[in-house]
């Protein structure tokens, strides 16, 4: 097989790894780097000083930021997946072949469409004159007032996420062998008891992975908790912006991403175990 | 199934019907948004909401009239563009290496190639803007160029992997002993084979780079690209102008995924081994 170097293979393979290593790798071990650097007067200077960590880490604000961070993160993932999961089985279990297709396609969509003009379009929908409260009105309730509150940034949250979700869970059902489906009905094992005892079981690898994204995309979002989630409670993507835009204090804003990157790569780790616990092969 | 009693059957009648009432709840879900911001970009309201007011053009005239708009689509167009042609070419490259190459850390070379999108676009922003400025690349076009490839190569690379993946694993050998050169099969085989995922790898990142809005607004500076201008409006006054461009985009975005899809489906039947 061929597996000398040559200048064939090196053509192929080198440019990405060059590229990845100079535009990815780099700016993320320069923010580690970065984190230890100090500021004066405005301006920042390279150094190797702690004074960074020890006082985002002193403050209040940051561990609320990354309580509320970690708290809605989770509770979207678990909202979304509940959510999407019935929307997924169907998909998967009660739709022809070429519905499922057109499903498919349409659920493609919203990842090509802005998620700020998506975003702002829920404005239009929540504000206190907005789309909602107008029909509500006319049935004489309301109005209430629904943006700038955590169910909007949720909301948010949803619109990011659920897509990819049902995705993802669409993938790992509709591999699910029916045979075993057919089996617990044979053996008199009711619907309900079917979903949960064999259907979920089965896609857990699946379910699980589409949680952790949600996690992951949500965690890193400041778009949803600022224009619908009215930007309180402060999460932590919200001070990153506010640190890096306002101010020469870059430092400060790079132990908070690392923070979240130690986070993500800890919930990954821990998800993945659980996802694939107890199955060696 | 076998001997389903009538009452278990009208139950499960009932059960599929209001899982399909779920079903399109769920899309009602996803495209309320996506249908209002086209809706709302035709009315003349100030403050969108129902009911609608007059059929009107005038966000799209305010948006054609302001040259900040006009300046930042020519920014995402060039952007786009280069950023979908150097992400294909080098997630071309990663298809390729992985498809035919073992080699110790490969793992390692893989998690390169695909972990980007992984990491929040936030701290990428962060990242890219501490970095790019260090060496005095930040607040250009180029700027966001370099950080978008980052993003979309990765897709690319799947893309063009899952086109590889196709491929009769043993035509590559065969051209070999027929006397073609390692160049030659990669001219004569392996790009036309690939060709539709190609041009579909080129058009699916050229939309994700349209419409990325995080790392372009830590890194672009003055250079502003459309997406970017869209979160300006939105932190300033609340303006049906971002529908007007919304709806611009999404028809733009959807023409190269459309575009992308009939390349990629259309062919799925290998046609190019017969010689």
């Amino acid at each position: 097989m061929p597996r000398r170097v040559s200048l064939y293979s090196l053509t192929f393979s080198l440019p990405l790894l060059i590229w990845q290593l100079l535009f990815f790798v780099f700016p993320l071990v320069f923010l580690v780097a970065l984190s230890f650097w100090t500021v004066k007067n405005f301006a920042m200077r390279p150094d190797f000083d702690g004074v960074n960590w020890v006082t985002m880490y002193g403050r209040a604000v940051f561990w609320q930021a990354y309580g509320t961070t970690f708290a809605l993160a989770a509770s979207a993932a678990i909202l979304t997946s509940v959510l999407a999961f019935p929307c997924s089985y169907a998909i998967a279990f009660k739709l022809s072949e070429s519905a499922r297709r057109w499903a498919i396609f349409l659920m493609v969509i919203p990842f090509f469409t802005s998620y700020l003009v998506r975003v702002y379009s829920w404005q239009i929908f929540l504000s206190d004159r907005g789309i909602i409260n107008v029909v509500l009105g006319w049935v004489g309730l309301g109005p209430f007032g629904m943006l700038n509150t955590v169910g909007a940034t949720m909301v948010g949250y949803m619109t990011l996420a659920f897509p990819l979700v049902v995705l993802l869970q669409l993938f790992s059902l509709v591999f699910i062998d029916r045979s075993l489906i057919e089996a617990a009905h044979n053996m008199r094992c009711g619907r309900l008891r079917t979903v949960f005892e064999v259907v979920i079981p089965s896609a857990r690898v699946g379910l699980t992975i589409a949680a952790l994204f949600c996690f992951i995309l949500t965690f890193g979002d400041f778009v949803s908790p600022v224009y619908l989630g009215g930007g309180d409670p402060t999460t932590l993507s919200i001070l990153i912006t506010d640190t890096t835009k306002s101010g020469q204090q870059w430092p400060r804003a790079a132990v908070i991403a690392l923070t979240m990157i130690a986070t993500l790569l800890v919930v990954a780790f821990v998800t993945v175990r659980f996802a694939y616990k107890g199955r060696s092969k | 199934m076998t001997q389903i009693s009538g009452e278990e059957l009208n139950r499960n009648r009932a059960v599929d019907l209001a899982l399909k009432v779920y079903v399109v709840l769920a899309y009602a879900f996803v495209f309320a948004p996506i249908a209002a911001s086209f809706v709302f970009s035709f009315n003349s309201d100030r403050f969108p909401s129902i009911p609608l007011g007059e059929f009107s053009l005038e966000w799209y005239q305010a948006v054609a009239s302001d040259p900040l708009v006009w300046q930042g689509l020519t920014n995402t167009l060039v952007i786009g563009v280069i950023v979908g042609v150097v992400s294909t070419v080098l997630g071309f490259g990663a298809a390729y290496t992985d498809y035919r190459y073992h080699f110790m850390g490969k793992q390692v070379y893989l998690a390169l190639a695909l972990l980007p999108p992984t990491i929040p676009v936030i701290i990428l922003g962060l990242a890219m803007l501490a970095y790019l400025s260090r060496i005095d690349l930040s607040g250009r076009a180029i700027s966001v160029i370099i950080s978008h490839v980052v993003v979309c190569a990765p897709f690319a690379m799947a893309i063009i992997r899952l086109r590889l993946s196709q491929m009769d694993p043993s035509l590559e050998p065969a051209a070999w002993n027929l006397g073609a050169s390692e160049w030659a099969t990669m001219r004569h085989v392996i790009i036309p084979f690939t060709k539709p995922a190609i041009f579909g790898a080129l058009f699916i990142t050229m939309a994700v780079s349209f419409d990325e809005f995080a790392v372009a607004w830590f890194v672009s500076g003055l250079n502003e690209t459309l997406p970017v201008k869209v979160l300006g409006f939105l932190q300033g006054q609340v303006s049906p102008r971002i529908n007007a461009i919304g709806t611009f985009v999404f028809v733009i975005s959807m023409t190269l995924v459309i575009l992308a899809q009939i390349l990629l489906s259309g062919r799925s039947a290998p046609t190019v081994e017969k010689e």
